[in-house]
């Protein structure tokens, strides 16, 4: 329950600044996004293992041309180059600010989109029964800042990961500042009698909506107003990645923020350099790197990590589109990063090596990924990180972070 | 009568004496009523099977279903054959956008008319360009706003209330999206003939329906799926590029099928099985010509609808545009079209819900599917596996706990699911059978799950409407909200459709924007709904919840114009 709430709300920017300056170097300011891209992204058509033959034969139709040649990957090493269409990530990828961890997703073997979304937002796969999702569980396990907006999720309706006993603001991306009816204080007023001194969860829903409405509107004011001339495209991310950016730089309270991606179930004509998928990618290199742009100096203590279901079929099938596979690359982004590096086993896509002969295979657990990362990042202990991933036992220590 | 509704209290806190004792009156007889033997709550027990059985009472019915007594109230809606429809409400089954079948629908709202109007226009200026757009995109919104206004009609004014609830019900599970392509013509004519005549009839009819209409042939790729060429590629590339979209399995809705359709996620099949189902469902795709690609350039009704709008369109450009009628009569121009160039030609396939089998892509190898022997005979095949999933014991289970679990509690108990699930396996997957052991169980009217659920968005907006009688006449601003709140209608992108939890739609931002269009509405500001009334003691008596205290001394402290918000954003409004 929150109690502090609504009585911070007048000095709210002051107390953020004073906030900013005081936590600067504590790890309990360290920020976590988590970008999900729903429908199974095409790993191999972001990360593309071009020095491999068989990724040509394999895929006539859909494969990224090689390096050099017209809508060539962009070379990251020797053997993977990135979608020409992420090329705004690219030089994060130079400053060692990205990285990526090949053949990893869920251990478990679904290849439908919401059981293995499901399992991978509460962290728990194979667990069909409720549980909260492990970044509401993250959550309790941080400092309470007692702020509305801890948990910043970016979207209409809160997503499976964030359920749970920690609520968080749902921020509607819009490139237009939105003075609602309830924001005007006489309609708030005769709301409030009937709300504010609830107890249940009705009561807090109200309270916390009210207050993260009024900083969030004071945050983006210049923004939603620049957006008149066309600088933020709603319910694009290559626009609203701005809108994330500047909310976290400018709200220390933010400790964590979800952001939500569709449209990659790609099982027909998903093209290659150029087509559906690409466009896609676009939005997303966009958005990311528009995203850490304007992060600002919290860029430095900002983890990002985008992630999909699971993999597409290694093989691409007879509409020019990929089916439901397995493993998949889990991206990070950001200061923390030991970027300029693939991370993870990688073996070729020989099918010999592939997960049930078709799919690129999963040797590290997601969970493994993030369990070690994030508590790190985020300054917790081995108890804390035990309640975010219960009962996942890490196999190996990736090091994905600086130092 | 230990404990019952403060009904009457309600409207006397609201000060509004007059109406009041008029309620009290009508309540008098209520306490007589004589059609519940042992039940002491009776007033509570209507409130809340009208809370479950309808999207939210209108005033004054919790008084006249106590009046014709409950067990008739269940059997009509049970059986909505029974209740008679006003021709209005029977009107709104025959718009264009339901009532014609998927060819038909294709031909004239599809690519082919769309394409044919924008290449038409190929050396228009920029202001027939203009002209042009406007007049497709007219075309692209008539069936979706006449698909969107009919439902909320309906769900609002019919008095066949449990059939409009199972219509969202069975839509959602059968979900569809209008945003994925060429769905977007066929949304009100797959709901009209695929969904809504078999709500509370047989599950397997819905089944077989749903299977073949272009709609979800369409939305989960089966036009597509064609038998694997195996090892024996084409012969040469050329023969490989005519297969073009048909050359391999796609396995998306049988999976689908299984997964959420029928048996459950947990309902024991494996990816084998996934497999075996998506060889079974090779070839059952669309009507060439009318979606099934192939044959499209090729139709004499496409040429004819191109060379029209082509015709229309660079001939005399924007004078033609105006003289036809143009962007400002879309269907006047349509029906020109037509009347210019002809009919469309026959159509391969069945044109009721547009569907055409196509033999030479069907593998007609034996199938096993949860270890049964599907015979290669070719399109009886999917009958067979659809009586096999539609019969399936974990089919019953699943399809009752998502009944339970919408009509009961989040968490329904197990011991309901299972008497549904038994019921529904004894009637051959009789829906209606299946509802009347819910209606009739214990676990239903246990006090601790009446107000226990949280109203989707959907739900919510119905319920204000109703407790308003109100009728909506334009859709675009109500369409507004539930794309707002996250529930746009016939949008839900995912075939798991929206879900039915508290936990999915209590949250900060969805409640204060039920709050604020709880406002517009209750002041009188809803632009495209005619409210019949704005009297806070009115929808306080269609609220089935009882007010608390707190609300109720809110509502008396308030403004006179923002009493009628309250009501309708009162924590007890939010739940059903």
């Amino acid at each position: 329950m929150l109690n502090s709430g609504i009585l911070d709300l007048p000095f709210s920017s002051s107390i953020s600044a004073f906030a900013l300056d005081r936590s600067r170097s504590t790890q309990s300011a360290n920020k976590l996004v988590v970008v999900f891209l729903r429908g199974a992204l095409d790993g191999l058509s972001a990360v593309v293992p071009y020095s491999d033959p068989q990724y040509y034969s394999l895929r006539p139709k859909i494969a990224i041309p090689k390096p050099g040649q017209e809508g060539g990957v962009l070379k990251l090493d020797g053997d993977f180059g990135l979608h020409p269409n992420l090329a705004p990530l690219l030089s994060f990828w130079q400053n060692k600010n990205l990285a990526f961890v090949a053949n990893s997703g869920s251990p478990d073997p679904t290849r439908s989109h919401f059981d293995a979304q499901d399992y991978m937002e509460s962290g728990l796969p194979g667990v069909k029964a409720g549980s909260t999702g492990w970044l509401n569980r993250l959550l309790k396990e941080l400092p309470d800042n007692g702020s509305p907006v801890r948990a910043l999720n970016v979207g209409t309706t809160t997503p499976r990961i964030l359920q749970g006993p920690i609520a968080c603001a749902t921020y509607a991306p819009s490139n237009r500042k939105k003075v609602s009816a309830i924001e005007s204080p006489y309609i708030a007023r005769a709301f409030e009698k009937m709300y504010e001194d609830r107890k249940d969860d009705l009561g807090q829903a109200f309270r916390e909506g009210m207050e993260a409405r009024a900083t969030i509107n004071e945050k983006l004011s210049d923004t939603m107003t620049a957006a008149d001339q066309g600088a933020v495209q709603a319910n694009k991310f290559s626009g609203f990645g701005k809108q994330v950016g500047k909310l976290i730089r400018e709200e220390p309270k933010i400790q964590v923020a979800f952001v939500d991606l569709g449209g990659f179930d790609t099982h027909v004509n998903q093209g290659a350099a150029q087509g559906p998928l690409a466009n896609n990618l676009n939005v997303v290199g966009r958005g990311l790197a528009e995203l850490a742009n304007s992060l600002g100096s919290s860029f430095e203590r900002t983890l990002i990590v985008v992630m999909s279901e699971f993999g597409r079929t290694v093989k691409e099938n007879g509409n020019g589109g990929t089916d439901h596979g397995h493993g998949n690359f889990i991206w990070l982004l950001g200061g923390p990063v030991e970027g300029g590096k693939i991370f993870g086993k990688w073996n070729g896509i020989a099918q010999k090596n592939l997960y049930e002969g078709r799919d690129l295979p999963v040797y590290s657990d997601f969970r493994g990924v993030l369990k070690t990362t994030v508590a790190e990042h985020m300054g917790l202990s081995q108890k804390q990180a035990e309640t975010i991933f219960p009962g996942f036992k890490a196999q190996e220590n990736l090091r994905l972070l600086k130092g | 009568m230990t404990e019952k509704r403060v009904r009457p209290g309600h409207i006397a806190s609201l000060c509004l004496a007059a109406l009041a004792g008029a309620l009290i009156t009508s309540f008098a007889p209520a306490v007589q009523s004589k059609d519940e033997k042992t039940d002491v709550d009776i007033e509570g027990k209507v409130a809340h099977v009208l809370s479950r059985l309808t999207f939210g009472a209108k005033p004054g019915q919790i008084e006249e279903v106590e009046e014709e007594g409950l067990e008739n109230y269940l059997t009509r809606q049970l059986h909505p054959e029974k209740i008679t429809l006003s021709e209005e409400i029977e009107k709104l089954g025959k718009v264009e956008a339901r009532a014609k079948d998927p060819v038909y629908l294709f031909l004239n709202y599809g690519r082919p008319a769309l394409m044919a109007l924008a290449k038409g226009n190929q050396n228009g200026s920029p202001k027939e360009d203009e002209a042009v757009k406007k007049v497709i995109g007219e075309y692209q919104r008539k069936l979706y706003e006449e698909s969107a206004l009919t439902r909320i009609k309906r769900a609002t004014e019919s008095p066949q209330e449990l059939k409009e609830v199972m219509t969202d019900f069975w839509f959602n599970h059968f979900n569809i999206s209008q945003e994925k392509g060429l769905d977007h013509v066929w949304i009100g004519s797959y709901e009209e003939r695929a969904i809504r005549p078999f709500v509370l009839s047989k599950f397997r009819d819905m089944l077989g329906a749903t299977a073949h209409h272009s709609g979800m042939l369409f939305y989960l790729d089966n036009w597509q799926n064609t038998k694997d060429p195996g090892s024996s590629a084409p012969a040469n590339e050329l023969e490989g590029k005519k297969r073009g979209r048909f050359s391999g399995i796609n396995e998306n809705y049988a999976r689908e099928l299984m997964e959420l359709h029928t048996l459950g996620v947990d309902g024991g099949y494996t990816q084998k099985d996934v497999q075996e189902l998506a060889r079974v469902l090779t070839g059952l795709g669309l009507p060439p010509g009318a979606g099934g690609g192939g044959n499209l350039k090729n139709s004499a009704d496409i040429t004819a609808m191109g060379m029209a709008g082509q015709a229309m369109l660079s001939k005399t450009g924007r004078d033609r545009l105006a003289e036809i009628g143009g962007a400002a009569q879309p269907e006047r121009t349509r029906r020109r079209l037509v009347r210019e160039y002809g009919p469309p030609p026959q159509i391969k396939g069945n044109r009721e819900l547009g569907y055409y089998f196509d033999k030479n892509r069907h593998d007609f190898g034996d199938k096993v599917l949860l270890g049964q022997v599907i015979k290669g005979e070719g399109e009886a095949e999917i009958e067979k596996v659809l009586d096999l999933l539609a019969r399936h014991p974990a089919t019953a289970r699943h399809i009752s706990y998502k009944l339970a679990q919408y009509f009961v509690a989040d968490s329904p108990p197990k011991s309901l699911v299972e008497k549904m699930s038994k019921r529904f396996l004894d009637s051959d997957g009789d829906i209606a059978a299946t509802l009347d052991t819910l209606f009739h169980s214990s676990e239903f009217y246990e006090k601790k799950y009446r107000g226990a659920k949280f109203k989707s968005p959907y739900r919510y907006l119905l319920s204000s409407l109703r407790a308003t009688n109100s009728k909506v006449e334009d859709p675009k601003l109500i369409l507004g909200f539930l794309k707002q709140t996250g529930m746009p209608l016939y949008q839900c992108l995912t075939p798991d459709g929206y879900k039915n939890t508290k936990e999915a739609w209590l949250n900060p931002d969805n409640l204060l924007n039920r709050l604020n269009y709880a406002t517009a509405l209750g002041t009188g500001r809803c632009p495209g709904v005619k409210i019949g009334h704005t009297d806070p003691a009115m929808i306080a008596d269609a609220c089935t919840q009882d007010l608390s205290s707190r609300t109720i001394q809110a509502v008396k402290e308030a403004p006179q114009n923002l009493k009628a918000p309250l009501v309708l954003g009162s924590p007890e409004f939010m739940v059903y």
